[in-house]
């Protein structure tokens, strides 16, 4: 699978070397927007102390984890939910008769450089909140567990709003609702939105389990909603919930796939 | 090699006719479409615009699963067991492309033998041999999208085959290509059967591919089997010193006697 994604990831980044202009301005154009995102981000938290009852390095802490998990989830699963293109163009009946998980093909599909540049800006500010944190080892292992689950947990959403498509063809704009919207709920700490919200995304879309539940281990506070200590270990829990429930629905989206009349 | 028993599979099209009313219409495209082909032989599956012919290479090659009925092809059911049907069979969309547009041809083709796992030293000989009776050799540096149809076209029956399948199931390989590549075309297929002897079926509009090549032929109509036997027993079917072309001309015009009354789609 890693091998088979690799490779072909490989061949689209040469594919897209074919137009060697193109690539030089596309990928300019995004270290171009990944320094203005950089930029937009301090001075967003240089005029930032606390937010939601959290400390600014606290505040950067969910953002980066939740920023690192989206992203590499993005750059690696993210053309999933752009499915129904290529449904509609026919390029999905040409990767159904291939060897190879058509989940999978359609991830790598037209992989290029730009994806990597999305990272970057989470991992930046991660870093700095790390820096000033000091987060003992105790307590520190929690760190990568929860990134990795995110990055499940994302790629789930994304694979979720991918088999939605195969239902909805003229509708993917409702899929990136859940994508891209999930991933900017997580950025600031959840205490900013109401309590019904928080419950919402911790016990119907586990998207508390990204970052939020994690971190209050890791930044070693109490649950200011007060839900039960447990939580905060149930991360990876979720993701293989969550990944159960979308290959799933992957499938039975593949089952009922209908293909294009020519 | 292939078997197709009572297959059937329907579109549900819904459509907006009102701000509220919805009109929900079924069509059936295959239905209760059985036929087996053996292995070796070559079969033309042919039919009017419509019939039914793209939708069940689609269920044989796995992309589509049947809405009822049951297939077998090399042994596997397509729907259930895609990627392993992958590496026995070979398909050819004429329509559209398998390579990958912005490489080189020769590229794409190590690409297919990692993706299906070909050993190196068989996929040297194999493409070797290809390229030869292809008259590819010319274009293995070109990138894909740089290819006149009639190159691409046979730069897609050699991805097709670089894994050696046992099946090879064409949806219009001639579409578009002229006098010379059909008959190129045409004489590799043939030997191709022949001497490998690769199972084929393909769908065609072109009455010259099934008189040159088919052993047999399989006349589809709204999605039932029409007419099946050889290229002989098609000609019996109408006058003698018809042209094939007014034959099947008949039999389409004629829709599908062996099922019965003909009947409307869509209701
Ligand atoms: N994805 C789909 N959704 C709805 N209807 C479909 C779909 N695919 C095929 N059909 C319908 O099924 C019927 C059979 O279509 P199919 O593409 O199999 O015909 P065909 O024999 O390949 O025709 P042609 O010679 O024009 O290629 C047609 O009536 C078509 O409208
Ligand atoms: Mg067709």
């Amino acid at each position: 699978m890693v091998r088979t994604y690799a490779l072909l990831a490989w061949t689209w980044m040469r594919a897209s070397a074919q137009y060697p202009v193109s690539l030089a301005l596309l990928t300019l154009g995004s270290l171009a927007v990944n320094a203005l995102d950089i930029l937009a981000i301090w001075v967003i938290f240089s005029h930032t102390t606390t937010l939601g009852g959290f400390a600014l390095p606290e505040v950067m802490f969910l953002y980066g984890t939740a920023g690192v998990s989206f992203a590499v989830a993005d750059m690696l699963f993210g053309n999933v939910d752009r499915l129904s293109t290529h449904i509609r163009s026919g390029g999905f009946d040409i990767m159904l008769i291939r060897p190879a998980a058509a989940f999978l093909q359609m991830a790598v599909d037209r992989f290029n450089v730009q994806r990597f540049g999305r990272i970057t800006q989470a991992a930046v500010v991660l870093g700095l909140a790390l820096a000033g944190l000091e987060v003992p080892w105790s307590r520190a292992w929690m760190i990568p567990v929860m990134i990795v689950c995110g990055v499940v947990i994302f790629a789930s959403i994304f694979a979720i709003a991918g088999a939605t498509q195969f239902l909805l063809i003229n509708a993917p704009e409702v899929a990136n609702a859940f994508t891209y919207g999930g991933s900017s709920l997580t950025q600031y700490p959840l205490t900013v939105y109401g309590s019904e919200l928080v419950r919402a995304v911790t016990f119907v879309v586990p998207l508390a389990f990204v970052n939020w539940q994690p971190a209050l281990l890791v930044l070693g506070r109490d649950d200011p909603l007060g839900l039960p200590h447990w939580l905060r270990y149930a991360s990876p829990l979720a993701a293989v919930a969550l990944a159960t429930v979308a290959m799933l629905a992957w499938r039975a989206g593949i089952r009922r796939y209908r293909s294009t009349g020519s | 090699m292939i078997d197709v028993q009572e297959v059937g599979r329907t579109f549900t099209i819904r459509r907006r006719t009102g701000l509220l009313r919805r009109e929900r219409r079924v069509v059936h495209a295959v239905q209760n479409l059985s036929f087996t082909v053996r292995a070796g032989e070559f079969v033309g599956y042919l039919g009017p615009n419509g019939a039914g012919k793209s939708t069940t290479i689609k269920m044989l090659t796995g992309i589509l699963a049947p809405s009822s009925g049951r297939i077998q092809v090399a042994g596997l059911d397509p729907a259930r067991r895609r990627t392993a049907l992958a590496r026995r069979i070979g398909v050819v969309f004429g329509q559209r492309t398998t390579l990958w547009w912005d490489l080189p041809l020769r590229d794409s083709f190590e690409l297919i033998r990692h993706l299906y796992k070909v050993d190196r030293v068989a996929f040297r000989r194999r493409l070797d041999e290809l390229t030869e009776l292809l008259t590819l050799g010319e274009f293995l540096r070109t990138p894909v999208r740089q290819l006149s149809l009639g190159q691409r076209m046979r730069g897609d029956i050699t991805a097709a085959l670089l894994h050696d399948p046992r099946v090879l199931v064409l949806d219009e390989p001639t579409i578009g290509l002229d006098v010379v590549s059909k008959a190129a075309m045409r004489g590799f297929l043939r030997k191709l059967n022949a001497e490998r002897g690769t199972t084929v079926l393909l769908t065609t509009h072109d009455m010259g591919d099934i008189e040159k090549l088919c052993d047999r032929v399989m006349l589809i109509d709204n999605g039932r089997l029409a007419f099946e036997g050889g290229i002989d027993d098609l000609r019996a079917t109408a006058p003698e010193e018809t042209s094939i072309e007014d034959v099947v001309a008949r039999l389409y015009a004629r829709g599908a006697p062996a099922a019965g009354q003909r009947q409307a789609r869509g209701q």
